[in-house]
């Protein structure tokens, strides 16, 4: 499976540090259009306005977070309810990876991380590039 | 008695009072001096828990300590995201210049991407500190409760207000960072110095 480095990402953090750091690193993996959410309830809104192929959120937000995004997303029964879903957090509670898995997130990463091991876990999700 | 010891004996003793009393007036006793005794001795024990608790200037906690405590830690959080905005302003205009600059650009944006993933600290710290702020106002909570609970009780007049600078000579000048708020600017220290 090829990935489309031009799809829509959407990157959702309360941090603009971390947006900015995210936004960087996937310009490096070649990944231009990305598009920005400052908490859940926005990144829903983005959601449900565009597609995307991939979202990669924080966990931890107000007054939406990205657990509830995810089961929104999930439990929605739109054509967007499938969508790659990567949570990036400094949640690293098994219970907080169980709760994310069995609401469908498709890979978890721990803060902090670097490019190596975000391109592995786009890798592990969509496929090599 | 050490002071834990004590404390524990002193709660000890005002469960058993309480208990004695209850008994007492449930099942009707035949002396009311005996009960007016021991309510006079819960009342000594709640009158020196009130004084102890003066005394640690309790209040304090909850009204200075704690709330410049936690404007600190506001403060560090938003330090630390101004400097990481300015590194990752510098990084993207470098990574632009880069862009432009074939092989060696690529192995100067190589080294950007290092410090962009070096500035999650800000992240992480700012996550931590936080929690940190959280923990530090729910002590303030109980301590206002605990003060409050034991009635508005006056600090021993001998002993010195937490908030007291009783600090002497260079020592007494050096207060570290100030808040923005309370900080003159360094314009305002030139015009100072000018007028001398």
């Amino acid at each position: 499976m090829s990935v489309d480095k031009n799809m829509n990402v959407l990157i959702v953090d309360d941090y603009n540090t971390m947006l900015r750091i995210i936004k960087n690193l996937l310009k490096q993996l070649g990944f231009n259009n990305v598009d920005e959410a400052s908490d859940g309830q926005m990144a829903l809104e983005k959601v449900q306005a565009k597609s995307y192929g991939l979202i990669i959120s924080d966990w931890n937000m107000e007054p939406m977070t990205g657990y509830e995004l995810l089961k929104a997303i999930r439990g929605s029964g739109k054509a967007y309810q499938n969508t790659p879903f990567i949570m990036v957090t400094a949640e690293s509670k098994t219970e907080n990876v169980v709760l994310a898995k069995q609401a469908g997130v498709n890979n978890y990463i721990v803060k902090p991380f670097n490019a190596e091991t975000l391109k592995n876990k786009i890798s592990a999700v969509l496929g090599d590039f | 008695m050490q002071p834990e010891n004590k404390k524990t004996f002193e709660r000890e003793k005002v469960v058993e009072i309480i208990n004695s009393v209850l008994n007492k007036v449930e099942h009707g006793a035949d002396d009311p001096k005996v009960i007016l005794n021991e309510l006079k001795d819960l009342q000594r024990i709640i009158e020196q828990t009130r004084a102890e608790v003066g005394a640690a200037q309790a209040g304090d906690i909850s009204d200075k300590h704690i709330p410049t405590a936690t404007d600190e830690l506001d403060a560090v959080v938003a330090n630390t995201a101004d400097a990481t905005g300015k590194i990752m302003d510098s990084c993207e205009a470098i990574d632009e210049i880069a862009g432009n600059l074939g092989e060696q650009g690529a192995v100067i944006s190589g080294e950007t991407i290092k410090i962009f993933e070096a500035c999650s600290f800000q992240d992480i710290t700012g996550q931590r500190i936080t929690k940190v702020v959280s923990t530090l106002k729910t002590i303030e909570e109980k301590v206002s409760r605990l003060v409050n609970a034991l009635g508005a009780a006056m600090p021993d007049a001998g002993s010195v207000s937490e908030g007291e600078d009783t600090r002497q000579g260079d020592e007494r000048l050096l207060n570290g960072p100030q808040m923005s708020d309370k900080a003159i600017s360094q314009d305002d220290i030139d015009k100072l110095l000018d007028s001398f």
